[in-house]
């Protein structure tokens, strides 16, 4: 079917100098009135490797040159794997290892490339002339052909009259992509229900706020004016599985201003601690970790999407894409002294989903 | 003979060496020694170097804090409308805005940059001494604290990565915030003064305490710093390791010219 169906007919653009004109019977042949002329080729120009015997060597010369250049990179290349290895625990082997075998490499196809670009250009013929591409439809009787053949294989295989046969074969080809949804399926959350997952993160009532990464607990009088902690519920630091999870949902920010920057909506004074205040880290946007902390504006910044939440009103949005307030974390103090949660975030913590309430 | 016979005759007045002021000399020689102790002891929690809390530095301070810097932080340090109140500060704050060159400040700004230091070591270590005899505040930290060859880089890289990589960037080159603030690159930086830094929290820079960050742990990240900034990055060219936006804007331009100079180059006629 690939077969040239015209027969060789193809068309050439009429100027072109190097084929002739396709003889047109007098009859038939239409003076165009047609603006749009075929401007056709700029008359063609030899090039100084036409003309000149010993540029033509020159390019030979160049051409092989780089095409010599190339083994030699090949050849620098494996030199560079043995003489730079990789030494374990050196970073700075990796650097040059890297370095000259990709040096070697590029030198090897580069050079390969550019020769054999150099050599089409400057050496081989310089014929100019135009394919025009064929008509996609193709003619009458082959045409008829083609109907002719998905008749007969119809006839003979049966397949337009061996019904239950196609049918189920049919069935076999849609069920036979199941099992592949059974086996992604089993890639995610098994006996968890993902939206209730989201809701819910490791703090509850009584649960210590301690640093990131040592899992130590923290006093409120540790908080000084104008520092910042960031935190993880106590026992996270000990997880064995699931801990990168947990903590993407948990992680927290404790930050203490002076009460009298504090604007606090009535349902939530007690929620804070002397001007201690503990926010979700998890950007409401897309949930990137908000920890950049200005501490006299009191500012969080996303570095993100450069949203920006105002500590000191409930951690609001005042600029940027994000939609949402960061979730406050309910704090209080315990008979030690050590800040502890006094619930889990009243709301689900970061970007939005689906299921969201 | 005469000549010994002549000092024993005035042995006697010798002997009577109390003088009429004598007593005076001594209780003032006491008043002086238990003065400087007090103030010695009162300065101790502030400033760790003793030398720096002596009298004399501490006079020295307040003379070139009333020339330098009380237009805007008030005579006795109280802050004004221009500046905050410097009460309670520590030496650590004070060498560490004046020993980068933050202060005095060229000009009210989103922030006070860094520049040329404007005072010798000596007149820093006096101010220091001076602002933390007002009342206690954060020490100029021991040698031993400084230290970056006695701490561990990969507990202070993992420190570095929680609480300051997001300002700073996580190889320290430094990183935008709101409103033509900066926080800047910790290059080249001497251990003293990002220890200082720390417990002082200057300018839009969070506090990070002894008890949020230990000082074991500081000396870590000072390791980390520095080892980052010893050993080159093993990935090749660093282009200021400001991640994707130089390392994208490298291959935008050099990466694509190439491309779109080699396209040129095949499609253009030979000559």
């Amino acid at each position: 079917m690939a077969k040239d169906d015209n027969g060789a007919e193809d068309v050439t653009a009429p100027d072109s100098p190097g084929e002739e004109l396709a003889p047109v019977a007098a009859s038939t042949a239409v003076v165009t009135r047609d603006s749009l002329v075929n401007p056709g080729f700029p008359p063609h120009r030899p090039r100084v490797t036409d003309l000149d015997h010993k540029e033509e060597r020159k390019a030979e010369r160049a051409v092989y040159t780089l095409f010599y250049v190339s083994i030699v990179g090949s050849v620098f290349a494996i030199a560079a794997y043995m003489a730079f290895p990789i030494v374990p625990e050196d970073p700075g082997s990796v650097r040059l290892n890297n370095l000259f075998i990709g040096l070697g490499l590029s030198l090897a196809l580069l050079a390969i490339g550019i020769g054999a670009v150099h050599w089409g250009k400057a050496l081989m013929s310089d014929h100019e002339g135009v394919d025009e591409r064929h008509p996609v439809r193709g003619t009458e009787p082959v045409r008829a052909r083609a109907v002719e053949i998905f008749q007969q294989a119809n006839e003979e295989s049966g397949f337009g009259r061996r019904t239950l046969i196609r049918n189920s074969l049919i069935g076999a080809l849609v069920v036979f992509p199941l099992p592949a949804v059974v086996l992604f399926r089993g890639l995610g959350p098994m006996d968890q229900n993902p939206v209730e997952l989201l809701h819910e993160t490791m703090w509850k009532k009584g649960v210590r706020l301690t640093m990131d990464p040592s899992g130590t607990p923290i006093k409120a009088s540790d908080v000084t004016l104008g520092s910042s902690f960031h935190v993880i519920p106590e026992g996270l630091s000990e997880m064995e599985h699931g801990r990168l999870e947990e903590k993407a949902k948990a992680a927290v920010l404790l930050i203490r201003m002076d009460p009298a920057d504090l604007v606090e909506s009535d349902e939530r004074k007690t929620w804070s601690y002397q001007g201690i205040v503990a926010y979700s880290k998890i950007c409401t946007h897309v949930g990137c970790p908000v920890a950049l902390y200005e501490q006299h504006t009191h500012h969080l910044l996303c570095p993100c999407h450069q949203s920006q939440f105002d500590v000191e009103n409930h951690c609001k949005v005042i600029f940027g894409p994000a939609k949402r307030a960061l979730p406050q974390l309910p704090i209080a103090v315990d008979a030690e002294g050590y800040l502890i949660a006094q619930s889990d975030f009243t709301e689900p913590v970061g970007p939005s989903f689906w299921e969201r309430a | 003979m005469t000549t010994i016979k002549t000092p024993r005759t005035r042995r006697p007045r010798k002997t009577g060496r109390r003088h009429p002021l004598a007593s005076i000399a001594l209780i003032a020689v006491g008043l002086l020694f238990t003065g400087g102790a007090y103030a010695a002891f009162s300065t101790s929690t502030a400033v760790a170097t003793t030398d720096s809390s002596s009298q004399q530095t501490i006079a020295e301070g307040e003379k070139l804090f009333a020339a330098n810097c009380a237009t805007c932080h008030g005579l006795s340090a109280q802050g004004s409308a221009e500046g905050p109140s410097l009460i309670g500060v520590g030496a650590a704050s004070v060498d560490f805005q004046v020993g980068t060159g933050r202060m005095p400040m060229q000009m009210q700004g989103p922030q006070a940059q860094k520049k040329p230091v404007q005072f010798t070591p000596e007149q820093i270590t006096a101010l220091a001494a001076y602002v933390a005899s007002l009342a206690p505040g954060p020490a100029i930290p021991a040698a031993e604290l400084l230290d970056a060859a006695a701490g561990d880089a990969a507990n202070g890289a993992e420190l570095f990565r929680i609480n300051c990589a997001m300002c700073h960037n996580v190889a320290g080159a430094g990183g935008a915030l709101t409103e033509g603030k900066f926080a800047p690159a910790i290059e080249n930086v001497s251990a003293q003064h990002i220890y200082e830094a720390m417990i002082t929290g200057p300018q839009n820079m969070p506090v990070f305490n002894d008890m949020n960050i230990t000082p074991e742990d500081k000396r870590d990240i000072i390791t980390y710093l520095k080892y980052v900034e010893d050993n080159p990055s093993p990935g090749g060219l660093a282009l200021g390791s400001l991640g994707p936006v130089a390392e994208g804007l490298f291959i935008w331009i050099f990466g694509l010219g190439a491309i779109v100079a080699l396209t040129v180059w095949i499609t253009a006629k030979s000559n």
